[in-house]
């Protein structure tokens, strides 16, 4: 066994925050939708706004910090064992097999990784917040004659089903590591403990 | 010398002139006491007489009473929606409602909340100055009181057994009414106030509230929970203020009885159209009210008042500040005449119409009218609204499978600019029309036994008959009964700040805009599709996590190493 450093401080930080930021959108997003009620309305359209800019701003500094650590790299899709990826969810994990992609501090993410978060970071998340923008710009813009509002609940809406699907898929996908809980462990201490590598 | 003093005296009568002309103009018209003119210090005989006396000053008083509404009774319009260019008349005089219907053939009762006298059948001479009646909205005094079926006469006038009369009972309301002291009432003449307007406006259709839902005697002594505007403890405006005369024809109308968006009373007279976040009156008010109001705190700038200012593209005021009406009394929300003819099978009244009470005193049953059901504190119902009614007419086929029938449409549509959600009061009703012809029916309802007189005879038949002949309308023989509604727009008794709606009484899936076909509304639309799809993936993960986690577990342990 050796310990490896996966996760600075900024991104850990920025995990669990980014985490918060959504579990709060997520409920009042369903709020605002008419789900349910707990704050009533407008508690709800303040905090739905409120960390909706915050979001915002984390993602620049996410997006800062990207740009500046060139672990952008991180997220270049590769087509490279792919397959063996998705083999692996699919059969190999049930029978113990190992993991077809050894993670190091150069190379965190697997190609199914990559290719699921940067369709969320990339896509997604900036999608959400564009249909967010024109939602809330459009909701104090009224009285325009066409008002898009309609077009937008509908694309932001099916963007939160999907966000809180991947999330729930995500949250589980954490316990497929070497244990139950090294992944998570990892994304809290930043450490891993990955086995050493059979010379 | 003769032609200085001349010369001088000119210059000075041209002074005084100028400076009582700029005085008239810098302050609204001094109004001088009435009681000090001759001519009013005389014994009246007639009301006439006291008009011609108010005339002998008022030179074009009546010609200009003559061309408003208030006196014909008549709205000529050519722009009824989806008829245009053909002229109707959606007036009163004409018009049809489902409270008493029609005043077709019931003049002599209805004609007592007309601005005249003995307007008691169709040959009533319109032009006629004497008719005029000054008194009825500028009595100050109290005492002015018109018979309720004097055809607009108060006792002593010149109408039936009032003729001569000093003082008549009434049996409507068991009232006894008495000759006016016209002496004194000319001599204390002044602007309308609310009695004035409310005599009319807050008891049509027969008795307190019954039409409007929004106008009732609570008004007299409003609290500012009742009607910030009124309010006695509030800013205390009388009805004059928001609704002007300019030549005696009063801003304001109702598409009870208006098609088109013009000459209507709106918020932003005295209320600036950012009133949440900005100032709340317009400039030109606020030197007139009291420094109360002017010195209030300026609105909080925040999110949700911005927010609030933009609502006011899309809805009206009202709509928020006025979240129930009726608040004090109940108003008449369903009028069933069908059920009307049932009489005292005992007792006392036995044979006379059946009347019955609720808990408050109210009438929901009345042998001559039929079955009613009143309600107070009601929440409105909500239309897109663009300032453009449509109304049905006399002469208009109707399709009875299409029951409810609208008497009057509100249009308006979630994409044009104008058109923002209004709150009405929605009347319903049960009334009669003419299954074979297939349009409704004038009944006549007031008259002496054996007039046809619905009140009198009872016979639906005879009364639709005499109503429709004397409209000069066609009438099949035939009566059947059938649902209408009929729409009033809310306007008054605009509730304090702390009462309007908050935001989630509209913006939810049951909220008070359930019914409203309207634009999109957050929290109360969705597409029921992508909800199900949407939960369906989430349970489709949940499901599929927990397929993956057991096979890991199952097979994890069979293939432990």
């Amino acid at each position: 066994m050796k310990k490896i450093k996966l996760y600075s401080i900024f991104q850990r930080f920025s995990h669990w925050f980014q985490f918060l930021l959504i579990l709060v959108l997520a409920i009042t997003g369903f709020e605002i939708h008419g789900n349910f009620i707990i704050l009533g309305f407008s508690g709800a359209v303040k905090l739905h706004n409120l960390a909706a800019l915050v979001l915002i701003i984390l993602y620049l500094f996410i997006f800062f910090w990207f740009a500046t650590t060139g672990e952008w790299k991180q997220y270049i899709l590769t087509k490279n064992k792919l397959y063996a990826m998705i083999m692996y969810y699919a059969k190999g994990i049930f029978k113990n097999e190992p993991h077809p992609v050894k993670k190091t501090e150069l190379s965190k993410l697997n190609p199914l990784q990559r290719i699921t978060y940067f369709t969320f970071r990339f896509i997604l998340i900036p999608l959400m917040v564009v249909t967010g923008i024109i939602y809330f710009y459009s909701s104090i813009n009224m009285g325009v004659k066409v008002n898009p509002v309609k077009l937008i609940s509908i694309i932001h809406t099916i963007g939160a089903f999907v966000i809180v699907s991947f999330v729930i898929i995500h949250v589980y996908m954490t316990t497929t590591g070497h244990t139950i809980f090294s992944n998570i462990k990892a994304m809290i201490t930043g450490y891993e403990e990955i086995p050493e590598e059979e010379d | 010398m003769i032609n200085k003093t001349y010369f001088f005296a000119f210059i000075i009568s041209l002074f005084f002139l100028t400076y009582s002309y700029a005085d008239n103009n810098s302050k609204n018209i001094q109004v001088n006491s009435h009681s000090n003119y001759q001519i009013l210090k005389q014994d009246f005989k007639k009301p006439g007489d006291v008009t011609k006396a108010c005339l002998t000053c008022h030179t074009e008083a009546a010609k200009d009473i003559m061309k408003t509404s208030h006196w014909t009774w008549s709205n000529k319009t050519d722009k009824l929606p989806g008829r245009e260019g053909k002229i109707y008349d959606i007036g009163k005089k004409e018009g049809l409602n489902n409270f008493c219907i029609s005043i077709q053939s019931n003049e002599e009762r209805c004609t007592s909340c007309h601005i005249g006298y003995g307007w008691k059948d169709k040959h009533f001479d319109f032009s006629d100055e004497s008719r005029v009646d000054c008194l009825v909205c500028h009595d100050t005094t109290g005492t002015y009181e018109k018979f309720p079926s004097g055809a607009g006469y108060p006792v002593g006038g010149d109408h039936g057994s009032l003729k001569g009369k000093e003082s008549v009972l009434f049996k409507g309301n068991k009232k006894t009414y008495h000759k006016p002291d016209y002496g004194l009432i000319a001599q204390n003449v002044g602007e309308p106030g609310r009695e004035n307007c409310g005599v009319c406006h807050f008891y049509g259709g027969g008795g307190n509230d019954v039409k409007h839902g929004d106008l009732d005697k609570s008004l007299l002594n409003a609290t500012r929970s009742i009607d910030v505007h009124m309010a006695i403890d509030g800013a205390n405006m009388n009805c004059n203020d928001c609704h002007p005369a300019k030549n005696h024809e009063i801003k304001g109308q109702l598409y009870s009885v208006e098609s088109e968006d013009k000459n209507r009373v709106s918020c932003e007279k005295c209320h600036t159209e950012t009133p949440h976040t900005g100032r709340l009156f317009t400039d030109k008010y606020d030197n007139r009210y009291n420094n109360k109001l002017r010195e209030r705190k300026a609105p909080e700038k925040t999110f949700e008042h911005l927010i609030l200012d933009r609502h006011s593209k899309n809805i009206a005021c009202q709509t928020c500040h006025i979240p129930h009406y009726s608040k004090v009394h109940k108003t008449k929300v369903y009028w069933d005449w069908s059920k009307a003819g049932k009489k005292f099978t005992s007792g006392p009244n036995k044979g006379k119409p059946l009347v019955l009470k609720d808990e408050d005193g109210n009438v929901i049953y009345n042998g001559k009218k039929g079955e009613f059901k009143l309600a107070k504190n009601i929440i409105p119902e909500y239309f897109l609204f663009n300032g453009v009614a449509g109304h049905t007419l006399i002469d208009d086929k109707i399709d009875p499978s299409k029951e409810p029938i609208e008497l009057n449409q509100m249009y308006g549509d979630c994409n044009s600019k104008r058109t923002k959600i209004w709150p009405m009061k929605a009347m319903k009703g049960k009334q009669p029309y003419d299954p074979v012809n297939k349009t409704f029916v004038y009944v006549k309802l007031f008259g002496k036994k054996g007039s046809g007189a619905y009140w009198s005879d009872f016979d639906w038949v005879r009364s639709a008959t005499e109503g429709m002949k004397y409209a000069g309308k066609p009438f099949s023989g035939k009566v059947d009964f059938i649902e209408t509604k009929m729409y009033w727009p809310i306007s008054h008794m605009v509730s304090p700040k702390e009462d309007a709606l908050k935001c989630s009484e509209c913006h939810s899936r049951n909220g008070r805009m359930k019914d409203l076909d309207s634009c999109w509304i957050p929290g109360r639309d969705r597409i029921q599709i992508i909800d199900i799809f949407g939960f369906l993936s989430i349970l489709g993960v949940i499901f599929g996590v927990l397929i993956h986690s057991s096979l890991r577990l199952f097979f994890g342990k069979k293939f432990k190493k």
